[in-house]
């Protein structure tokens, strides 16, 4: 069993992302890194299933040699090997999911593994791409029936359900879940509710600049990037306006309907 | 990840790694908790295995014992990612292993090491260090508690003072006289919870370090097994020497993690702050305050890592580490004050960071040898008075 896992290098959630003059792009001075949190779970969730089926465990990353620091932190986690395919034109949904088809292709694993979205762009769509192209069943918003405060959660058990040839998932839908089963090899994307990932042991971080990491170009893979989303450019939220006191509930009832509109 | 140059070479990928694993676990585990656990003057025991389990305890202990297998600096990281929920005493509390077990490692058999260092790392053990007296203090070669020898097991007499973690620990390594020689006749001993005629105080209230428990240990007649002794007798004194070193080092780094703390929330606070129109910032009383208070905790970092990589080196820097510990409770203490006074009257709240920091750090001249000491050992290396 081969299971591949996306680490993408994103902006830390509590960074303060600001806007260049320009418009074109996000100001990085004083920014931190880390895997994005939904493949950071995906990624547990590949460890948890290595250890149940003796599964290796690969992390790819598309970008510059600064994706390095995320590939370690998956090694770090638990995966075997890691492959960094180098990059430094933009990259959308589309290209990312040719590229790891490309990667697919080589590393023939049984099942691919990755977050819903990147918390960075949001698009939630590279998964999706990917399973069309490899022409593979899909299963989207991993989760788990049980709360992530079960025995089941700390006693770090996979949720989905894995044999040879199937994988059982529990998918988050519109006011519920739903299970479906599927044939391999296929493409899982996860959400949120699927498991708390684990720290990296810190004698797991210092072994981890041992295990192998390979770097791929875009020609090893033959791939043009040819992005199908160009960004126009970047705004900032409109600064929030300061509240108003209002006396009694009928004003406000009143400004609910007559000037915010949402009743 | 670390992005003043000053520190940067004394660091690798896997001090990035590991201080983002303890950043996540003090904003997760101990910041939403910080101000109660201050007020109820102790943190939950669980905390010690949550710690363990995210493999943030004994970071640069051996592996073998289930340890980190990292450096000094590591350590330190933890330190410094720990103080950002503004409470030293759950550091203390949590850190009171990287007293108790150094000794343990340094002079205990294989079987010893196996015995009490493990569970202490997973977290389901609490380890303390007993050497402070009473009636002793900086000037240990004066320890009073006695062990006697008597067939296969000593008898210890005698009392701790002021020892962090004492309430709960499971395991205290003792410092006790075997002899009457004042350096020469010291050994360690590793004292259970449970031996009879062993007790511990109720906690001891205190100026800061708060949410750490610290009590008074009491040995009456505690029979102990001579398989508890560490290394032969009267290897005692050495073993603490070399302890202190890392030990004062540590306070070092608290104290300019403390500073650093301060700093930022007196920086914020100034943005924040408004008065006769305009930000406190905006006032040059407010900047140059805050560019000392950054100044002094710059040159207190880089002279704590440039020991610490010293010592990590394996180099002897008994006289620079005692000059760092002095160094770094003069930045803290002028730091934090200062941070109060940007702060005016939230800055005497308890619910403010800096109050608990001004409090937290007055312990810092006096613990783990006083400044008085520091500045003796200083003069006696440099030949002063000969």
């Amino acid at each position: 069993m081969k299971i591949l896992v996306t680490t993408k290098r994103v902006e830390h959630y509590e960074s303060k992302i600001r806007i260049n003059a320009q418009g074109t792009g996000i100001v990085t001075d004083g920014l931190t890194y880390m895997i994005n949190p939904f493949d950071e779970i995906a990624l547990e969730e590949a460890v948890r299933l290595k250890d149940e089926h003796s599964a290796e465990v690969v992390v790819v990353a598309i970008g510059t040699e600064d994706a390095t620091q995320q590939l370690r932190t998956g090694l770090a986690i638990g995966a075997d090997r890691a492959i960094l395919v180098k990059a430094t034109q933009p990259i959308d949904s589309d290209v990312a999911a040719r590229i790891l088809k490309a990667v697919v292709d080589r590393e023939e694993p049984n099942l691919v593994l990755m977050g819903k979205q990147a918390i960075d762009d949001d698009a939630n769509q590279t998964g999706q791409l990917l399973a069309e192209f490899l022409g593979w069943p899909q299963a989207t918003f991993a989760a788990k029936t049980e709360s992530l405060e079960s025995e089941a959660e700390k006693q770090k058990e996979p949720a989905i359900d894995l044999d040879d040839d199937t994988a059982t998932v529990v998918r988050e839908i519109d006011g519920g879940l739903e299970t479906v089963e599927i044939d391999l090899p296929a493409v899982i994307t996860v959400d949120l509710r699927l498991n708390i990932p684990r720290y990296p042991a810190l004698p797991n971080i210092i072994k981890a600049k041992k295990k192998p990491l390979d770097e791929l170009t875009l020609a090893d893979l033959g791939i043009t990037a040819e992005p199908k989303v160009t960004v126009l450019g970047y705004e900032p939220l409109p600064e929030r306006q300061a509240g108003v006191v209002v006396d009694n509930v009928q004003t406000l009832l009143d400004k609910l309907q007559n000037e915010a509109k949402v009743l | 990840m670390f992005e003043d140059p000053l520190v940067r070479p004394f660091l690798d990928d896997s001090h990035a790694q590991f201080y983002q694993n303890c950043l996540r676990f003090t904003r997760e585990e101990i910041t939403p908790h910080a101000y109660a656990w201050e007020e109820a003057e102790i943190f939950p025991r669980e905390l010690y295995e949550k710690a363990a389990d995210a493999g943030l305890l004994g970071a640069s202990m051996p592996e073998a014992y289930g340890g980190g297998g990292g450096d000094i600096f590591h350590l330190i990281l933890f330190c410094e990612a720990g103080l950002w929920a503004g409470t030293t005493g759950v550091l203390v509390g949590l850190g009171s292993m990287e007293i108790a077990l150094p000794p343990i490692l340094a002079l205990g058999t294989e079987e010893q090491k196996r015995r009490w260092v493990p569970p202490v790392l997973r977290g389901k053990q609490i380890a303390a260090l007993g050497v402070t007296e009473p009636n002793t203090g900086s000037d240990v070669a004066s320890v009073q508690t006695r062990a006697i020898r008597d067939g296969e097991s000593y008898v210890l007499n005698g009392s701790k003072m002021f020892i962090t973690s004492g309430v709960r620990a499971d395991i205290v390594t003792v410092l006790a006289r075997t002899s009457e020689d004042p350096h020469g006749g010291l050994s360690f001993f590793v004292v259970e919870k449970g031996t009879p005629g062993f007790s511990t105080s109720q906690g001891l209230k205190k100026m800061g370090w708060r949410a750490s428990d610290t009590a008074i240990l009491t040995f009456e007649d505690c029979r102990i097994p001579i398989e508890n002794r560490l290394g032969d007798e009267g290897m005692g004194f050495l073993a603490l020497m070399q302890n202190f070193e890392r030990e004062r080092l540590l306070l070092a780094v608290y104290g300019h993690a403390s500073a650093e703390v301060a700093l930022a929330e007196a920086e914020r606070y100034a943005r924040e702050r408004a008065a006769f129109g305009r930000s406190i910032m905006g006032f040059q009383v407010t900047r140059h305050k805050l560019a000392r208070m950054a100044t002094l905790a710059r040159a207190c970092k880089a002279l704590n890592y440039q020991v610490a990589d010293a010592m990590r080196r394996g180099e002897s820097v008994l006289e620079q580490v005692c000059a760092a510990k002095n160094f770094a409770c003069d930045v803290a203490l002028e730091v934090c004050d200062h941070a109060v006074q940007i702060f005016g009257g939230m800055g005497y709240m308890r619910e403010s960071i800096v109050e608990r920091l001004y409090r937290d750090v007055r312990l810092l001249p006096i613990g783990g040898g006083t400044s008085e000491i520091m500045n003796e050992i200083i003069a006696k290396l440099r030949g002063y008075g000969r």
